[in-house]
């Protein structure tokens, strides 16, 4: 007798759940306090952003950086510059890789400068800058202080992480750009 | 004036702008200008000499020339 009313009980209390239920539940929701909407989650990488941040940051590489130095960006995809303490060495600033020191008159690479511009600021959103302002900032730091930039560079000998064959097509490449320009002018 | 910073995923960001000679505009500038460092962020202030453009670094708002077009703030350095 005690087990049929038990299990008559059980019975009808999951039918009670699956009929009032929901309702219930809402009825309960609507007296809750809303919970805060969490912040907009930005996806790692979303193609279609990264190629207009770096329409942007072309805009201000090109509002920042000589026409000459802007133009090698876009054609190059580097930027060469002159070192500033002293004579016959200068750097390329390559995005998203080390700074690369080479002797201007022989072209051979002197070291390789490791540094990056992480955004820690934001942990939850992607640290990394578009290719354009990583360059940018590498060239402003150089211009800026160049020894201070390059104390805080990890500094390693050619080759640890850009392959020395592809630079010395990337000078020789550099070479006939600039040919062509001055050729283009006169 | 305009106080600019880079950004991941946007590009340059406008966060302030405004004539430091007048005082409302140049409490504004300073206040996002300290903002800024405070955050970690370093600045420079483009300048140009003819053809030749140079970039000066600064760390404090009197250090940025009263004629400046702009100051960009970007991450600091890192070892990589």
């Amino acid at each position: 007798m005690s087990l049929l009313l038990a299990t008559s009980f059980v019975v009808l209390g999951a039918l009670a759940v699956v009929g009032f239920g929901p309702s219930i539940a809402q009825r309960v929701r609507r007296h809750l306090p809303k919970r805060q909407r969490e912040p907009e989650r930005i996806p790692a990488y979303d193609p279609g952003r990264e190629r207009r941040a770096e329409a942007r940051a072309r805009e201000l590489m090109r509002s920042v950086v000589s026409e000459h130095e802007y133009a090698m960006y876009v054609e190059l995809g580097f930027i060469a510059v002159e070192g500033t303490e002293g004579d016959g060495y200068g750097y390329l600033l390559y995005p998203h890789r080390p700074i690369l020191a080479f002797d201007a008159q022989s072209g051979e690479l002197l070291n390789e400068y490791c540094v990056a511009f992480p955004d820690r600021s934001e942990p939850e959103q992607s640290q990394r800058l578009p290719d354009a302002d990583d360059v940018l900032a590498k060239w402003m730091s150089l211009r800026a202080g160049e020894r201070e930039l390059i104390s805080v560079a990890n500094m390693h000998v050619p080759g640890r992480q850009v392959d020395p064959g592809q630079v010395g097509r990337d000078l020789i490449r550099l070479r006939e750009w600039r040919a062509r320009r001055v050729a283009a002018v006169a | 004036m305009k106080l600019v910073r880079m950004k991941p995923g946007h590009g340059d960001v406008l966060l302030a702008e405004g004539d430091p000679e007048v005082s409302e505009d140049e409490e504004r500038l300073i206040a996002e200008f300290r903002r800024q460092l405070d955050l970690g962020m370093w600045a420079a202030v483009p300048t140009s000499d003819g053809p030749r453009r140079e970039a000066t670094m600064v760390r404090d708002f009197d250090e940025v020339p009263r004629d400046a077009e702009r100051v960009v703030f970007f991450p600091p350095a890192a070892g990589g």
